[in-house]
């Protein structure tokens, strides 16, 4: 905890020639994870040519949709050296309400799903941020404890009813498995939020604020970054997400329970770890995180696609998160070491 | 220095509020539940498999008690305060058993209340097992989470004279409960389902899956090898090729549902006999290529798969009246601590239900649930 | 109010847990029984073995997530060396080696790969959750004897006290005598305030860490098997959940997360608080979901309160007249920026 995380080279908004920026492609931290990807889809697929069918892909992408959703919320906390543990239960929150919301309701209620289902989001990670920037109580701390008392409210709320699909308008369902263009439309939406993340993070002024304040806090502050406002943002952001995935949930898996997300914050770290983020804060991406997610997520299904018993399954997959763990930062050693070389 | 102060006293201050709340905040959910269920109640006539079309037992409000001839003579103690012990809470299946539990302290001026953990492990659910051993209720009526580690409490309730009787999962170790209420027999649940998918994928046949809840369930876990031999013994068009375990968690249950289809491309039909288990899997079915191509069937509450059932995804599936098990878990749980021998029979409701060896209740068959008759069921 | 300005919150966690147990024998006479304490203590036991040494691993800036599957996983391998050779104290032998085992793959993993222990505890958890599966799956085992299970109600010569007591006390002395009084546990400290620094030192901090992780890997083993007593059973699902507890009463014990910050006695004393108010709570038929909100708001409490104390202090600070002021000398109240906090 106490290691100061080297600050990410942000890449240039235009290079200088194609070779310089086909250069910066190879050492961007996301190669690793996207390699790997590659790897596990192609060689999964080869031995089981259902894996990449095109029901086998809407699988994946819906299941990988809803983490990835979260990790882009996540990813903006984690910049900034700071985590949100109260993720799934903000997911399960807003997945009830917003199945409340639409209950009964007949078709053309979608916006309707996202505005109650966000806005719940946006309430939890008001408070986390507000608690967090304010008081200057630690992250972990607040957000396990924002965990427990949103996951109690849920199931004290929620107790033994269910939402069920007959009570779901159809058109609240079939969004949920549709596809466009051979893409899942949930994917779409996690798609269109993570470019407008991306963009902000990469281009925006305030974006690139939380890069420095995951960096180096105290410099950052020193320099005049309204560390506090960037903070209360990035949890609301945080929470927005986690709200939107909840509203992804109900309609892949068409009704809620009193359990419903939990334990998503431990597979949404998992994820943005994977795909490069540092857990300290300073460097990493969206398009890292969602890597993450999806690899995380094809793993998970290619060790049943090749038939690996049951019970090994759960193993093999805590090996390879290991191994991917191991690898993301073996490769940001070397290449913080070629770097530092290369500039002496 | 004002820190310290306020620190103290804050702290000293929660835990006054702590100590000073709840003397009289009983949240025992009293016997004033409508039974819901009783219009719904699957008959308990013999022969099990036609829909049993609403039959209507006349579950009259404040049955008589030992109408019948056989039944034990000794007199219900009244004013018995029940603990009712789910896997979990927050589950629809045991809340409705629940509601039946209700019905029967309301007839028998008991008082029940349901706690447990939120989620269904021996080792939370033992918690709650210590609690109400300290609070010295009479009896105890517990759906086992796991069929081992909650035996040593229940031994030490035992052992404090509390009547322990189980309901829906048992525990391995018998001596442990006084009588077990079955839904109905493990045999009839097996075979009940392997026929409703024989029936739904047709002659001809093909490979089919198993879906279940944890790999540490006792109730799946018979049913599964019970299921294994009637496949072996009747069906030898039917190939079983795998068991998953959805862990009664619906996004586990669809994930793994979807890993079956890639796994085994010629499957035609999923058993799952387990609540959760078969709406997650009918809800992925229903909105994928397979729909119609995959039967589905397994253990499902009405509410929930009647969507299901009405879109041709899932052709049968059934289940019992869980306001049954609760019902009757109570009955014997008084009838234990008014000292009547359990072995000899228990009167409720104007029948007369005798333990087997082992101790074990049937309730009776299994109702089926299709298309045509899955909205007269009210859970 | 002399006594007050002598307050420290990790004193007073013990205090708290005290009180608790106090005042709970008034508000619900079947709190306070042997009873109930038996109970108490049993349910809090395995918790306490993996607080003493997560707390070390804490202060050092680590952490380890992966605690709950150690403990299946030994829980797991009693079993299975149970069934294959009916020998209970090579079992439990066996058990305990895992566990050591686990810790030390945890450790090397941290200290050679430099990888951060968050991340690989994650890691770790699944992994090691897997293996239980892969070792037992869903296999019945052969039940226990009565004279191993039998301790778990026994209790010690007779008494009521459950012979957990005998583990807790033991390794609560070693851990906390370890941690206050030697240099070791001074070492601990340093190396959560500043690796680097303590390196510079002369500190070896790779080993130190390593065995940190390694007797967190044990004592997570030992839980496993003081587990497997309790509830007669050894499988793949069991000891879930254990992790989160630890922490939790660790933060709540003013466990700086970063590292550098703790004392041994408030943690003890957070796992008992926390122990004696569920079983309170329950006792007065506070159902699951709503000590699930319990347990979230104190912890948001614990430090919430001290924050807007400090708040305060701060602020009667900046207005109070300095020295300089009364003496008629204008000086303008100066605070410094708040270090953000991860």
């Amino acid at each position: 905890m106490t290691t100061v995380a080297p600050v990410a080279t942000p890449p240039p908004a235009r290079p200088a020639s194609v070779l310089a920026g086909r250069a910066t492609l190879l050492r961007r931290r996301e190669l690793p994870v996207g390699i790997a990807l590659l790897v596990v889809l192609v060689g999964t697929s080869i031995s089981n040519h259902r894996f990449l069918s095109s029901q086998g892909r809407t699988d994946l992408m819906l299941a990988a949709a809803i983490t990835g959703m979260v990790a882009i919320g996540e990813t903006f906390v984690l910049l900034m050296r700071k985590v949100d543990l109260s993720v799934g239960s903000t997911l399960g929150l807003a997945a009830y309400a917003a199945g409340t919301a639409i209950k009964d309701g007949g078709d053309g209620q979608l916006l309707k799903a996202f505005v109650v289902g966000i806005a719940v989001g946006l309430c939890v990670g008001l408070f986390n941020g507000l608690l967090i920037a304010l008081l200057d109580l630690p992250a972990l701390v607040v957000t396990l404890g924002t965990l427990y008392v949103v996951a109690g409210i849920q199931a004290k709320i929620v107790g033994g009813e269910r939402i069920t699909a007959d009570h779901l308008p159809a058109d609240f369902i079939s969004f949920g498995v549709d596809r466009f263009l051979g893409v899942p439309k949930l994917m779409w939406i996690v798609i269109a939020i993570g470019i407008v993340a991306s963009l902000y993070l990469r281009h925006a002024h305030s974006g690139r604020d939380l890069y420095a304040v995951g960096s180096n806090p105290p410099a950052a502050a020193l320099v005049g970054i309204p560390v506090r406002t960037r903070t209360i943002v990035a949890y609301l952001v945080s929470g927005g997400c986690a709200g939107a995935a909840g509203v992804l949930f109900v309609a892949r898996l068409g009704g809620v329970d009193a359990n419903a997300g939990g334990g998503y914050e431990l597979a949404v770290i998992a994820a943005c770890v994977v795909g490069g983020v540092n857990i300290f804060g300073g460097s990493g991406t969206v398009v890292g995180a969602l890597l993450g997610a999806m690899l995380l997520r094809t793993i998970g299904f290619s060790l049943s696609a090749l038939s690996i018993p049951e019970f090994w399954q759960q193993a093999v997959n805590g090996a390879l998160l290991l191994v991917a763990i191991s690898a993301d930062r073996v490769v940001t050693i070397r290449r913080d070491r070629a770097e530092r070389t290369r500039h002496r | 220095m004002r820190t310290q102060l306020t620190r103290f006293a804050a702290a000293g201050l929660a835990v006054a509020m702590l100590a000073a709340c709840g003397s009289d905040d009983k949240k025992a959910a009293s016997t004033t539940a409508a039974p819901t269920t009783a219009a719904a109640a699957p008959t308990t006539t013999a022969a099990a498999t036609p829909t049993t079309a609403g039959g209507d037992t006349a579950t009259t409000a404040g049955a008589t008690e030992g109408s019948g001839g056989a039944a034990p003579a000794g007199d219900l103690k009244t004013g018995l305060t029940i603990a009712v012990i789910p896997k979990a809470i927050n589950n629809a299946y045991f809340d409705a058993a629940f509601v039946g539990a209700q019905k029967a302290c309301e007839e028998l001026q008991a008082t029940c209340e349901q706690v447990g953990p939120t989620e269904a492990t021996g080792a939370a659910q033992t918690e709650f097992i210590n609690t109400e051993i300290q609070k010295g209720v009479d009896a105890i009526v517990i759906s086992a989470a796991d069929a081992d580690s909650v035996t040593p409490s229940l031994q030490q309730a035992k052992a404090a004279g509390i009547a322990v009787v189980t309901y829906d999962a048992d525990v391995n170790d018998t001596s442990a409960r006084l009588a077990m209420i079955k839904p109905t027999t493990p045999d009839l649940i097996a075979t009940s389902q392997v026929k409703w998918i024989s029936d739904a994928i047709g002659p001809e046949g093909g490979e089919i899956a198993i879906l279940s809840a944890a790999a540490t369930a006792e109730n799946q876990n018979a049913w599964i090898d019970l299921m294994k031999k009637d496949l072996a013994a009747n069906y030898p068009k039917l190939k079983l090729v795998d068991t998953v375990y959805g862990d009664d968690d619906a996004a586990t249950s669809a994930d793994k549902a979807a890993a079956l289809l890639q796994a085994h491309p010629d499957l035609k039909g999923i058993i799952s006999p387990t609540t959760v288990g078969v709406a997650a899997t009918a809800k992925y079915i229903s909105g994928s290529e397979y729909k119609g191509k995959v039967q589905v069937t397994g253990l499902g509450l009405p509410s929930e798969m009647k969507s299901y059932l009405k879109d041709g995804t899932v052709k049968t599936v059934g289940l019992w009246d869980p306001g049954m098990l609760g019902y009757l878990g109570i009955y014997a749980a008084v009838n234990a601590v008014s000292g009547n021998d359990l072995s000899a029979g228990f009167a409720a409701d104007g029948k007369t239900y005798t333990p087997d060896a082992d101790g074990i209740v049937i309730v009776g068959p299994p109702a089926e649930f299709t298309a045509d008759n899955v909205d007269q069921y009210a859970f | 109010m002399r006594l007050l300005r002598h307050f420290q919150w990790d004193k007073f966690v013990p205090v708290l847990a005290a009180a608790t147990l106090f005042i709970g024998s008034f508000q619900h006479e079947k709190f306070l029984t042997t009873g109930n304490m038996t109970f108490l203590i049993q349910s809090i036991g395995e918790i306490l073995l993996i607080a003493f040494s997560m707390t070390f691993l804490i202060v050092a800036g680590e952490i380890d997530l992966s605690v709950s599957s150690i403990a299946a996983l030994s829980s797991c391998a009693l079993g299975y060396t149970w069934q294959h050779t009916g020998n209970i104290p090579v079992s439990v032998f066996v058990a305990l080696l895992v566990g050591t085992i686990c810790g030390a793959i945890n450790g090397l993993l941290v200290t050679r790969l430099g990888l951060q222990s968050l991340a690989v505890t994650i890691g770790t958890l699944a992994l090691y959750r897997g293996l239980c599966y892969v070792l037992l799956g869903d296999d019945r085992l052969k039940p226990f004897p009565t004279s191993f299970t039998s301790l778990n109600y026994k209790g010690l010569l007779g008494t009521w006290v459950p012979y957990v007591v005998v583990l807790l006390v033991v390794f609560g002395v070693a851990f906390g005598i370890t941690l206050h009084s030697t240099r070791l546990g001074r070492w601990v400290f340093s190396i959560g305030q500043s690796k680097d620094a303590a390196r510079f030192v002369g500190i070896p901090v790779r080993r130190v860490v390593l065995g940190l992780f390694v007797s967190n890997g044990f004592m997570a083993g030992l839980a496993g098997v003081v587990y497997t007593i309790r509830f007669a059973s050894a499988r793949p699902d069991g000891a879930v959940g254990m992790e989160l507890e630890v922490i939790a009463a660790a933060l709540f014990a003013g466990v700086s997360i970063f590292g550098g910050v703790g004392t041994l006695w408030a943690v003890t004393g957070a796992v008992f608080f926390f122990g004696a108010i569920r079983s309170l709570l329950r006792l007065n038929d506070f159902t699951a979901n709503e000590l699930t909100i319990v347990t979230g708001s104190m912890l948001l409490l614990s430090v919430m309160i001290p924050a807007i104390g400090g708040r305060i202090n701060t602020y009667r600070a900046s207005r109070a007249p300095t020295v300089a002021e009364s003496a008629g000398v204008q000086i303008r109240p100066h605070t410094d920026p708040q270090p953000a906090n991860p």
